[in-house]
């Protein structure tokens, strides 16, 4: 048997220490019944080789080599080396929750520095250790935002936020008593005007996306005081990548940032892990959900790190928990604390240039083709929204089969943009790829 | 004179002004306090109702009015110190003082004698 | 250590990304960040050595015995991270399922889902399951929000109140609350079981249903835990298993089986995902037939031709609880691990799990307290109360472990026992380690009798020694 040390001969020596003759009178002795099902029915276990046989077969049978401009919210960005090299090493992924800090400096330590990294990206005070990923970030973000305003349960939300998340917001709060008011976008831009007449007395928080899904840049500054002065709190999902760029959501005056970190180092992995992060004021840190890590010392003087303000969570508060959030993407806040550290300022500043200058030219490049147009006229980071002359998914399964995922069409989560398609570009793609796909575009047409 | 609640809070009223904090008993049970949860200025609360709360590393606690009426003052000091709760949970240690009040509350409190003997129980 | 911020020169580059090939494109002024992110500037050296002498400053599975009671921390397998690693899985973009044709491109994909879905229907008992929770708390909110959506479509919406065991994770009572539900926690009784007579006192029509540990969490196996779940039934509740400790009775009990409605798994406990320092998890949940329905969209299927599609069509669905079907390459070394172990392997984890536990508890009864008299499962619950009567705490005992090179066990949890040290040894661990380990846990107990004050001392071969936690929670640093 696979991983596991113990002979026979020492099973019984074990089972004699214990008086028993046998497993099974241990069983008996736990008070544990006969099993009722026959196990064997499931397959036999079969050796490593032939696992690796048997992936290797199921990866094949995934189109590998396309040329990607698929986003809305996780991207193919470049991942160094460097990154998946240092999450393999025993301490970060063979360890867990650091609830001893003197045997998990390590884990701690990239915590505080993970939270460092991500308070200076976003231009935020506070941060936690990580959630699951972007949209039940949106969650925890709205529950804290309740908690934070007390008595006051509707929560505006843009519609220009992704509708992957806004679905999952549907769920998680299916049998919560709070309401939540969709403002729809206007074209490809988030209807600011209308999400401040939908603010009133009862509002708990406004949520907005940054850029928006559409892929356009919006300043929120006068929005957010406006959301503020009437007592609510203003909530921004951003790409992290953008922010190496752009205005930050602090400087705009956001009380809580939240986001998909995936941009930052993790693989797209068909869905995950993927990383929620997620910042705010000093004022509402105590409303925070998650883990925390923070820095003190030693008997001995010495700096250390611990988790801390621990009685907001759930192994100490229980059902009046700021979340249930227990087990969350540690090593992907390691994975995007290296990413950040190794392309670091100056870096992580070029990759979005690069994302932006690339959408730019393919935003170009594919709206010169004869009756496709390419919609709104907001700066954009490195999504930007196509309308072609016919529907998009005939269109796009015709690409697939060039070898291009061309984009994401807009019709099944926006009725009314059948013949849209948002494209996303990121530094992996090149002039040549851009190129050729809209060669391969126009030849449909 | 102080009268005492079951969750702990202590309340004392001199010139219409009820003065809250938490027990000597409950401060130790809870360890070293790190953070207490104020209520606003000018907050009304009826007795039983929770009003703020209280944390040390490994604990937290929720903190109920013993007492109906309007949050007056908050004890500030306590925001930067608040192991004071530890050191003079009865005296230094107040949360708060509320105006207001409904002092048909206070019949429904334990004496002293009567809440040493119940946290004894 | 010093922190990666601190070891940061003006201009130093790591990474070198390749030249553009476009045009530069502008942005308004207005829109820019007004400074550049303060990020470190450090060589690609520079960063390798930081976080390779950071990551040795943990203890982990691969270095130190880490029985961390309710963690199940075994060995996780090399293959695993190689697997998962394989760029026909993890380039691959999930929305490319999603587009017109792109079905075609995932086959592979799709494939490890469904098996993996009834592989652990199978193996746990129940018709159906979903992958795409996140980690084991989110399991648990994913099932209560099914429990919900049942009852409102069955009229039921009176129903909300949760049965919870007072041993239980607080993970249980915090998603019964995001999910809407009201807390009542049901008391146990002198053997460490669900006291019966408080069930039954508590079960009335408004009770939505029970969330039940099983094994619970003391490490014992409740005798009475399928009249447990007959009787919640019958009043007209839901009963969820907790699979936190699955790894006991793998290959032997199948919790469907006793009559649970649900279940989650932790797969970086029972089936050998890696802990991450704290994640990532994945908490797959697994549904009998009349929760089916409810399950989270979308959902895999397989044709009669063999291939693999995605529904989400189905009217009683909860809807969306992951970005797209869950932690996958979490979920891919899982699925390596299943098929490696295979239904033979089962109940040889189980049982050498179940043995190792039981033989430490043996090995340390005549020095450590033990609250209740019986054989445990996979893990034994030590309790400090005789070490206290000198002043040394679990805490101690914790700490002194490290300094004799074994990660701790898990203490003060569950809270129904005084100076609780949770010691679960997992079955990947030889009798050899599990000695040593009993050697040192006697040695500790001597030294608690002979000088207890030593004990306050401890850890000193660590990095840092005890740390301050009263001030960091006083005064947060939260940032450098």
């Amino acid at each position: 048997m696979p991983f596991i040390a113990n002979t026979d001969a020492e099973r019984q020596e074990m089972l004699a220490f214990l008086g028993l003759d046998s497993m099974q009178q241990l069983w008996q002795k736990a008070h544990v019944p006969e099993p009722e099902f026959d196990f064997s029915q499931l397959p036999a276990g079969i050796s490593e080789l032939e696992v690796s046989r048997h992936f290797n077969d199921l990866a094949a049978k995934n189109g590998s080599g396309l040329v990607s401009f698929l986003g809305m919210g996780h991207y193919d960005h470049f991942i160094p080396a460097a990154v998946s090299d240092v999450l393999i090493q025993a301490g970060f992924y063979t360890s867990y929750t650091p609830y001893q800090p003197e045997a998990s400096q390590g884990t701690l330590q990239a915590i505080f520095e993970w939270q460092t990294a991500i308070c200076r990206l976003a231009g935020m005070e506070v941060a936690n250790a990580s959630l699951y990923d972007g949209g039940s970030a949106i969650f925890e973000a709205l529950t804290m935002s309740m908690r934070s305003t007390r008595r006051r349960n509707e929560i505006v939300v843009s519609e220009a936020v992704s509708p992957i998340h806004r679905k999952m917001l549907d769920t998680y709060c299916a049998s919560l008593d709070l309401k939540i008011i969709p403002v729809p976008a206007r074209a490809e831009k988030s209807d600011i005007a209308g999400i401040l007449a939908a603010v009133n007395e009862s509002t708990a928080c406004v949520i907005v996306q940054y850029p928006n899904v559409f892929g356009s840049i919006e300043d929120w500054s006068s929005a957010v005081a406006a959301i503020k002065e009437k007592g609510a709190l203003a909530v921004c999902s951003a790409y992290p990548t953008a922010l190496a760029l752009l205005k930050t959501p602090g400087e705009m005056g956001f009380d809580i940032v939240i986001g998909e970190g995936q941009p930052l180092g993790m693989p797209l992995s068909f869905g995950g892990p993927y990383l929620g992060y997620m910042c705010t004021t000093n004022k509402l840190l105590r409303k925070m959900p998650g883990r925390i890590a923070g820095q003190t010392t030693d008997s001995r003087g010495r700096t250390g790190y611990v988790l801390t303000l621990q009685a907001r969570e759930q192994h100490i508060r229980r059902e009046q928990a700021m979340s249930n959030i227990c087990s969350n993407n540690n090593l992907c806040a390691v994975a995007a604390l290296v990413y950040m550290s190794v392309l670091g300022k100056e870096g992580l500043r070029e990759v979005a240039s690069l994302c932006h200058d690339k959408a730019a030219y393919a935003r170009q490049r594919l709206s010169a083709i004869p009756g496709v147009e390419a919609l709104g006229d907001s700066p954009f980071f490195n999504e930007f929204v196509l309308q072609l002359p016919t529907d998009a998914k005939p269109l796009l399964a015709e690409l697939l089969k060039k070898g291009y995922a061309a984009g994401v069409p807009l019709g099944k989560y926006y009725p009314g943009r059948e013949r849209q398609l948002l494209v996303a570009v990121t530094e992996k793609r090149d002039k040549a790829e851009i190129d050729l796909l809209a060669e391969s575009l126009e030849a449909l047409l | 004179m102080k009268r005492y609640a079951k969750t702990h809070e202590w309340v004392q009223v001199q010139d219409g002004i009820a003065t809250v904090g938490i027990t000597k008993f409950a401060a130790d049970e809870l360890g070293d306090v790190t953070y207490i949860e104020m209520p606003d200025l000018d907050d009304e609360f009826e007795a039983g109702e929770i009003f703020g709360s209280i944390e040390s590393v490994k604990a937290a606690s929720d903190l109920f009015c013993p007492i109906g009426g309007k949050i007056s003052a908050i004890n500030e000091e306590l925001e930067d110190k608040p192991g004071i709760v530890n050191e003079s949970a009865e005296d230094r240690g107040w949360i708060c003082k509320l105006e207001n009040i409904k002092e048909a509350d206070l019949k429904s409190l334990m004496s002293q004698e009567e809440y040493l003997a119940f946290v004894r129980e | 250590m010093k922190l990666i911020f601190d070891k940061s020169v003006n201009g130093r580059r790591g990474v070198r990304l390749p030249a553009s090939d476009v045009p530069a494109a502008e942005l308004p002024q207005a829109l820019l960040r007004s400074q550049a992110a303060e990020l470190p500037e450090v060589s690609e050296l520079d960063a390798v050595r930081h976080f390779t002498l950071l990551g040795r400053q943990n203890m982990g599975v691969d270095t130190n015995f880490y029985p961390l009671g309710s963690c199940t921390m075994k060995y996780n397998p090399k293959i695993n991270e190689r697997l998962s690693a394989l760029p026909g899985f993890s380039e691959l973009h999930p929305m490319l399922a999603q587009l017109p044709e792109g079905i075609d491109y995932c086959q592979g994909a799709l494939q490890v889902l469904y098996e993996t879905e009834k592989l652990l229907a199978q193996t746990c008992g129940f018709a159906d399951a979903t992958l795409q929770p996140m980690a084991g708390a989110h399991g648990e909110l994913t099932a209560v929000m099914m429990f919900a959506a049942y009852l409102k479509a069955k009229g039921e919406t009176r129903r909300k109140i949760m049965l919870i065991p007072d041993s239980a994770h607080g993970t249980n009572p915090a998603s019964a609350a995001m999910a809407g539900f009201t807390c009542k926690e049901i008391a146990s009784n002198a053997d460490g079981d669900l006291d019966l007579d408080e069930l039954k006192k508590a079960l009335n029509d408004e009770v939505a249903g029970i969330m039940l540990t099983t094994p619970n969490t003391l490490g014992f196996y409740e005798s009475a835990v399928a009249e447990v779940v007959a009787l919640v039934k019958q009043a007209g509740g839901l009963a969820y298993c907790d699979g936190a400790n699955l790894n006991a009775i793998l290959g032997r009990i199948r919790p469907g089986d006793l009559g649970f409605d649900a279940m989650h798994i932790n797969t970086h406990k029972t089936l050998s995902t890696p802990h991450g320092g704290g994640g990532p998890g994945s908490g797959p949940v697994c549904v009998a037939a009349r929760l089916e329905p409810f399950l989270p969209q979308p959902k895999v299927y397989k044709n009669k031709d063999g291939s693999y599609g995605l529904s989400e069509d189905s009217a009683q669905s909860i809807g969306y609880i992951a970005p797209y079907y869950g932690n996958f390459s979490v979920i891919l070394r899982a699925y390596a691990y299943l098929l490696m172990c295979g239904g033979d392997g089962f109940q040889r984890i189980s049982e050498n799990a179940v043995l190792n536990a039981n033989y430490v508890r043996e090995r340390l009864a005549p020095w450590y307290e033990q609250n209740y008299e019986r054989s445990c499962m996979h893990e034994c619950v030590l309790s400090a109360s005789r070490q206290g009567a000198k002043g040394v705490r679990a805490l101690d005992i914790a700490k002194a472990l490290l300094d004799k090179g074994f990660h701790a066990p898990t203490v003060y949890f569950p809270l129904i026992v005084p100076e609780a040290l949770m010691i679960e040894p997992a079955e990947t661990e030889s009798k050899q380690t599990l000695d040593d380990f009993c050697e040192a846990m006697i040695d500790i107990a001597k030294q608690a009798e002979e000088n207890p004050e030593a004990l306050k001392n401890a850890p000193l071969s660590t990095p840092v020694g005890r740390l301050d936690e009263v001030g960091a929670a006083r005064n947060p640093i939260l940032r450098a």
